[in-house]
């Protein structure tokens, strides 16, 4: 990773990488979808299920576009790093989108399955505080002028949301044990059924490889702007 | 003036005359004029009031949420004041002077968070247990909510140290401090109001106690560093 950091060898090696990852997420969906609806109804949820496939992988890749924005936060703080500033920076709106759309799935869902839209147990509260940490992130961001000064503010949060969210995770945890819901209200906690097993892990490694092709895309956007705000600053100098 | 007097510089501060001076002038500047503490105890008692207003004050109603209102209620009321702790000394160029001083940035952002505490979270830490009192919360829990609000008042203020010296030089502070640091409020909420929940229905509060103090530790220890570098990084 450490000889990509270089911006011209990082855009080298990804220029052919991000069409043909945007290739592959598109044969991952399709063959996912595909999957998804062929696979047998749910002898107690019923079609429902299928939602499952929408929503879990947009959960996991919200945390781990988390992930991915705190460690490249650790590298942009420690090594004053601009590339690792941009991936950052890229990976904040691809995973509150994931995010987003767990929740939103995760209500529709929840409609037909617990008869409401939402219902506060650790998993959901967890997912919309993780929501919140990104929001906060990309606020910050954007309220500071000074791009570099920016940068460095939102590196600082990036690393102490990353550092804060597995102790949120656990008193959003042990305040579910003080608050038990009902029983019935616990999705999908019976094991599952392994004829769902292709269906969910090819969206999984779709959203992941979906994900990627996002990400590099940004970052490559992210080195060209910084690029014509150079030159424009250096036109701007010379006239 | 002679040669004796010249040559007589008084002696630098040291480490504790210098601490005791930057807390002295932070309490000074959050108590002085119009009331000290006791404004921070007006507006918690203007939570209070509204809370009943909007939900209706039956007791049946309000005496379930009691605790854990004043703890929302404490959580805000530490946030209003977050805005002015380092914007004010950046405006006016002290905050660069304290970063070239005696003491350590890291040791600024300590003692201006824990200022914040004792003029801010002390005066509320002593207000909760009245407040609950008032929105129906059995008598002999106040000892309790005046613990949990004294600990937890301490998380809210290292914890809005770090978001305010974050938000330095930003358009639109309040509302920005609120949104990066409600969400890292969540776990002293959860802990300060679950122990209230627990000693309400007769469990022992001995390990929420614990996670909160535990919580307390974490964030004295992560806000001076983080805060500090967020100060550095705003001034450039």
């Amino acid at each position: 990773m450490f000889g990509l950091s270089n911006p011209q060898r990082f855009m080298a090696f990804t220029g052919p990488l991000t069409p043909v990852l945007w290739g592959l997420a598109a044969v991952l969906l399709s063959v996912g979808a595909w999957l998804s609806f062929t696979v047998p109804a749910d002898y107690q949820q019923g079609d429902t299920v299928r939602i499952m496939f929408v929503h879990v992988p947009a959960a996991t890749l919200g945390l781990g576009a988390y992930a991915a924005l705190g460690v490249s936060s650790f590298f942009a703080l420690v090594f004053r790093h601009a590339l690792a500033d941009a991936a950052a920076r890229a990976a904040a709106l691809p995973g509150a989108a994931f995010t987003a759309l767990a929740l939103f799935t995760g209500s529709l869902w929840g409609q037909p399955m617990w008869g409401t839209w939402w219902v506060w147990d650790a998993r959901l509260t967890s997912v919309l505080v993780l929501f919140l940490f990104y929001l906060g992130y990309m606020a910050l961001r954007a309220s500071i002028d000074d791009e570099q000064k920016a940068g460095r503010a939102a590196a600082v949060l990036g690393l102490v949301g990353l550092i804060n969210l597995p102790i949120v995770k656990f008193s959003v945890d042990w305040w579910n044990t003080l608050h038990q819901p009902a029983s019935f209200l616990n999705p999908g906690s019976s094991g599952l059924d392994p004829v769902y097993l292709p269906p969910f892990l090819t969206m999984l490694a779709a959203y992941g490889v979906l994900f990627l092709a996002l990400w590099l895309t940004a970052i490559r956007t992210e080195i060209r702007r910084r690029r014509v705000m150079t030159l424009r600053a250096r036109l701007a100098q010379e006239a | 003036m002679s040669r004796r007097d010249v040559d007589q510089e008084p002696r630098p501060p040291g480490l504790r005359g210098a601490t005791r001076v930057l807390l002295e002038r932070e309490l000074d500047l959050a108590w002085g004029g119009g009331g000290g503490p006791l404004l921070a105890c007006g507006f918690f008692a203007c939570l209070t009031a509204i809370l009943p207003l909007a939900a209706g004050g039956d007791p049946r109603t309000l005496g379930p949420v009691a605790g854990g209102v004043a703890w929302l209620a404490l959580a805000l009321a530490s946030l209003l004041s977050l805005e002015r702790l380092f914007e004010r000394d950046m405006e006016d160029g002290a905050l660069d002077l304290l970063a070239l001083g005696h003491l350590a940035l890291e040791q600024v952002v300590l003692i201006k968070a824990l200022a914040q505490w004792i003029a801010v979270g002390l005066p509320l830490a002593l207000t909760a247990p009245v407040a609950a009192l008032a929105l129906g919360l059995p008598a002999s829990l106040t000892p309790l909510v005046a613990l949990t609000a004294l600990i937890g008042s301490a998380g809210f203020a290292f914890t809005g140290a770090l978001g305010a010296a974050l938000a330095l030089g930003a358009k639109r502070g309040g509302l920005l401090i609120a949104v990066v640091v409600l969400p890292l409020f969540i776990p002293p909420v959860v802990f300060g109001a679950g122990a209230l929940e627990r000693a309400g229905s007769g469990q022992p509060v001995g390990p929420a106690l614990a996670l909160l103090c535990a919580y307390v530790l974490f964030a004295a220890i992560v806000a001076p560093f983080a805060g500090a570098a967020a100060v550095r990084s705003a001034q450039g």
